[in-house]
């Protein structure tokens, strides 16, 4: 009887058309396999054709993508990238975080720096990428390291914001009773402050690590004629090499989604909670 | 008295590297930018100061006039476009549906992508797969046409995200505000209009400013897509002065129109949440 019950209050109109609506989302992605898999031979000019399964699932378009975009270097560049920067931002944002919001309402000069960093939000990188890309050639870091910092310094507005948010309802108290014990003030944090933000840290990694592996301007401009290249920066540069052979170009996407999209397989809660705490905060 | 001194020090030792930092790669690039507005450096050799000129020149030229004709066009349409969509998605995911979570989890799967490579994947879809079922030309060959071709992509990304945003909105209205206005015989189209949607007015404003935003900043898709083209209909503001100041020998008189663009997105910005907070504050 119970089960009949629960079964009764599903929608299943609104289910069927959210099922047939999943085409939109999928159909992309089904086309890229297909082609990923086919030879140019496969590719006819009628869609049916161009959409039927490859008549072998061979992987020598992938073996061939990956030779031509020195696929296992790009790879390694974005995860670098991606990587040091998420540490970096976790570590210096949120001791930025917490500097502002432990002082902002006794010092103006917290008050000031709080704002003046949120600010920075509003600056769009197209007014910044021509003079950044004079300033790190003169300092010598067109490179990884450069855009590195570039990330670190664009999303600190963001997180500096998300993490002064979060430490108004982390009670000073705390922090008090460690002082009584003769702790210092960065002992306190690294051992009491910094652990108890933990779902802050996984907010900022979430968005920081989606922002960094999938830009394609900042590595652009500052990396070009590097001959360095990030994940989808080889799709662009490889553009012309590609040449009308699709099903290389294919491949060679298709792989490049392929990290992402198991990354969010294996943490597809933790990625939907990061963006939905990173929007509404 | 000790260990006050010693909280304050910690707090500058901490604070001061960073905001040197910030303004190192924000602040001073932003001036620098300032400061090559009023020249008409190439992006190479010497250059000279020309005062206001390229700011004169920006409003008489239909290249950038062109461009942001079509940004405006661009980020309007994409940005009502999605949000209304958003909003019937999540009103849907919301729903008492079979398979929950698993629905969620499919349609945010655009939001993780690359714009770059999805707007590769659309491109192809675009030039063979949809003409060869209109039996029409492609759109992104078309200057009528190719821009409706960037809404779609735009919005086939940001949609997911947005749903989410009014989801963890419409999560916050309470069972019971449905309960005493079913009482009142408010259902459809009515319940939504005068109970949910002022409910979610916060989460429908962050989803209009950062869309907005966003759109505004267009340039992986046009990269992936048009590269401005066809005859420049399709140069975004941001792929405009990529592609002039960068490589076109335009970086002084590019800088002025970067300096214009950061003015607008802040003026445009600062006037969607004052306008916005103000119907929060009505309702």
């Amino acid at each position: 009887m119970e089960d009949i019950k629960v079964k009764e209050r599903f929608n299943w109109p609104v289910t069927i058309l959210l099922l047939l609506g999943l085409f939109t989302v999928l159909f992309p992605l089904y086309m890229t396999i297909v082609i990923a898999f086919k030879q140019p031979s496969e590719m006819t000019n009628n869609v049916v054709g161009l959409l039927s399964f490859p008549k072998s699932w061979s992987f020598d378009n992938f073996r061939e993508a990956m030779r031509v975009t020195d696929f296992w270097r790009s790879l390694f560049n974005s995860f670098l990238i991606t990587a040091v920067t998420m540490v970096i931002s976790i570590v210096i944002h949120s001791l930025m975080g917490y500097a502002v919001a432990r002082n902002m309402n006794t010092n103006r000069f917290y008050r000031f720096s709080y704002y003046y960093i949120v600010s920075g939000m509003f600056v769009p990188f197209a007014i910044l990428m021509m003079p950044l890309v004079k300033q790190t050639a003169q300092l010598h870091i067109d490179n990884v390291f450069g855009v590195i910092v570039l990330y670190v310094v664009f999303y600190m507005p963001m997180n500096v914001l998300l993490y002064a948010g979060y430490l108004k309802n982390i009670p000073i108290a705390l922090e008090e009773a460690a002082h009584v014990d003769g702790a210092s003030t960065w002992t306190t944090y690294w051992k009491i402050i910094f652990p108890l933000m933990w779902p802050m840290h996984a907010t900022v990694a979430v968005l920081t690590a989606l922002g960094t592996w999938n830009d394609v301007m900042t590595p652009l401009v500052i990396m070009s004629g590097s001959g360095i290249n990030t994940l989808p920066l080889a799709q662009l540069n490889f553009q012309t090499q590609f040449g009308t052979n699709y099903n290389l170009a294919f491949a060679s996407y298709l792989l490049a989604l392929l990290p992402m999209l198991i990354f969010y397989l294996v943490a597809q809660k933790q990625i939907i909670n990061g963006v939905i705490n990173g929007a509404v905060k | 008295m000790k260990s006050q001194n010693e909280r304050k020090r910690t707090f500058l030792l901490i604070a001061i590297p960073i905001l040197l930092l910030f303004f190192g790669f924000n602040t001073l690039p932003l001036l620098r930018g300032f400061i090559y507005s009023f020249t008409n450096f190439r992006g190479y050799g010497s250059y000279d100061w020309v005062g206001w000129r390229n700011y004169i020149d920006l409003f008489t030229d239909t290249r950038v006039g062109n461009s942001y004709w079509f940004t405006f066009k661009l980020a309007l349409v994409a940005t009502i476009l999605i949000n209304i969509l958003s909003l019937i998605m999540a009103l849907a995911l919301n729903s008492k549906i079979r398979f929950k979570s698993f629905l969620r989890g499919m349609y945010f799967i655009p939001n993780i992508l690359g714009a770059l490579v999805v707007g590769y994947i659309f491109s192809y879809i675009f030039t063979y797969i949809l003409p060869a079922l209109t039996h029409a030309a492609s759109m992104l060959a078309s200057k009528t046409w190719a821009w409706v071709a960037i809404v779609i992509v735009c919005a086939w990304q940001s949609i997911a995200m947005n749903t989410l945003i009014y989801i963890s909105g419409l999560q916050t209205v309470p069972e019971d505000v449905y309960e005493a206005a079913s009482l009142d015989g408010a259902t459809g189209w009515n319940r939504f209009r005068y109970i949910t949607f002022p409910l979610i007015m916060p989460f429908f404003t962050i989803n209009m400013v950062l869309c907005m935003k966003n759109n505004l900043m267009v340039f992986d898709q046009i990269m992936a897509l048009t590269k401005g083209g066809p005859a420049q209909s399709t140069e975004s503001i941001s792929y405009l002065i990529y592609n002039n100041g960068m490589n076109g020998g335009q970086f002084g008189f590019q800088s002025a129109n970067a300096v214009i663009f950061f003015i607008v997105i802040v003026v445009i910005s600062v006037l969607q949440l004052r306008f916005l907070n103000k119907r929060e504050e009505q309702l």
